[in-house]
């Protein structure tokens, strides 16, 4: 099996509220992150697709595909949207990086052919990152044990 | 499918590798000038991956807000700005090597509430990097019969 990684960038703005919640206890809660506009980050997200090498073309996946693919998917989505209110998929919930990610696998785990969707990662700046990973998929430390 | 969240942190401080149990030929020849008597410094980064339930009231397995306290009090206000052999109690007699600093600062997060610590993943300078994931008892049931000893300082070539 082979992995390939494909990165793209948007930037999108959320807030974090929860409806149930009291105004203290959202402040309590997510902080700054519920100041009521909302604010922004630079994301960055790393497609990981698994598979073995096709014996013709020597691909796992045509590149060319799995850019449409996020293109269509995410960027065209998500990309300079106020996440809360302009993904539908993210409608009801609070738009973490946690949520986010997984929003995002389930957007492309079902266009992947022929190989598998392996790891999505989502970078919500530097310091701050979720990982999606297929259930079964061995930890690293797990794969070289 | 799984979900995690990683935090990255960061401190300064310098450690020498140098083991009171071989001579100081071989502590050269094993360890090179990470040897040298003393020792020198890195940028540390440290990741802290989290693993659990997503909390269907905040969209979070953890809230920073709570992990970042925590990882400063029990890691940064220790670590930053310290030479590690002589100012961090633990390494008195176990070499400073980035696996055995993975292997203490995992240790010292472990109860972290709310959430499950999966790994600790230590950059010693951005060529090298380090990964414990806890005792191989916590980390792959299907083991678990086995008994597993205590993980003990190692060495490494420097």
């Amino acid at each position: 099996m082979v992995t390939i990684t494909r990165s793209i960038e948007f930037s999108a703005s959320h807030l974090y509220h929860n409806p149930a919640f009291s105004a203290e206890e959202n402040r309590r809660v997510f902080g700054k992150c519920n100041n009521p506009r909302g604010h922004g980050h630079n994301y960055t997200l790393e497609v990981t697709i698994a598979g073995d090498p096709d014996p013709v073309t020597g691909m796992v996946l045509d590149l060319a595909e799995l850019k449409q693919i996020l293109e269509r998917e995410i960027t065209q989505r998500m990309d300079h949207r106020f996440l809360n209110y302009e993904v539908p998929e993210l409608k009801g919930t609070i738009p973490t990086c946690e949520n986010v990610s997984a929003v995002i696998w389930h957007l492309l785990e079902p266009k992947i052919r022929g190989c598998k969707l392996h790891r999505v990662r989502l970078y919500e700046s530097p310091d701050l990152f979720a990982d999606c990973v297929a259930s079964g998929t061995p930890s690293r430390t797990e794969a070289c044990a | 499918m799984k979900i995690t969240l990683t935090r990255r942190y960061s401190f300064s401080a310098s450690h020498r590798l140098y083991s009171a149990q071989l001579s100081d030929a071989e502590n050269q020849r094993l360890y090179g000038k990470c040897a040298n008597p003393y020792g020198h410094g890195h940028n540390y980064v440290v990741e802290v991956t989290l693993s659990g339930p997503v909390d269907p009231a905040t969209g979070m397995i953890a809230n920073l807000a709570e992990l970042d306290p925590f990882v400063q009090k029990r890691v940064l206000d220790d670590f930053d700005h310290r030479y590690i052999n002589e100012e961090i109690p633990a390494f008195a007699k176990i070499v400073p090597t980035t696996e055995n600093l993975c292997i203490e600062i995992f240790n010292r997060l472990r109860d972290f509430p709310g959430a499950h610590l999966q790994s600790v993943r230590i950059e010693e300078t951005a060529r090298n990097s380090f990964e414990y994931t806890g005792p191989a008892a916590e980390t792959q049931p299907a083991q678990s019969a086995q008994s597993q000893p205590p993980p003990a300082a190692r060495t490494r070539k420097g």
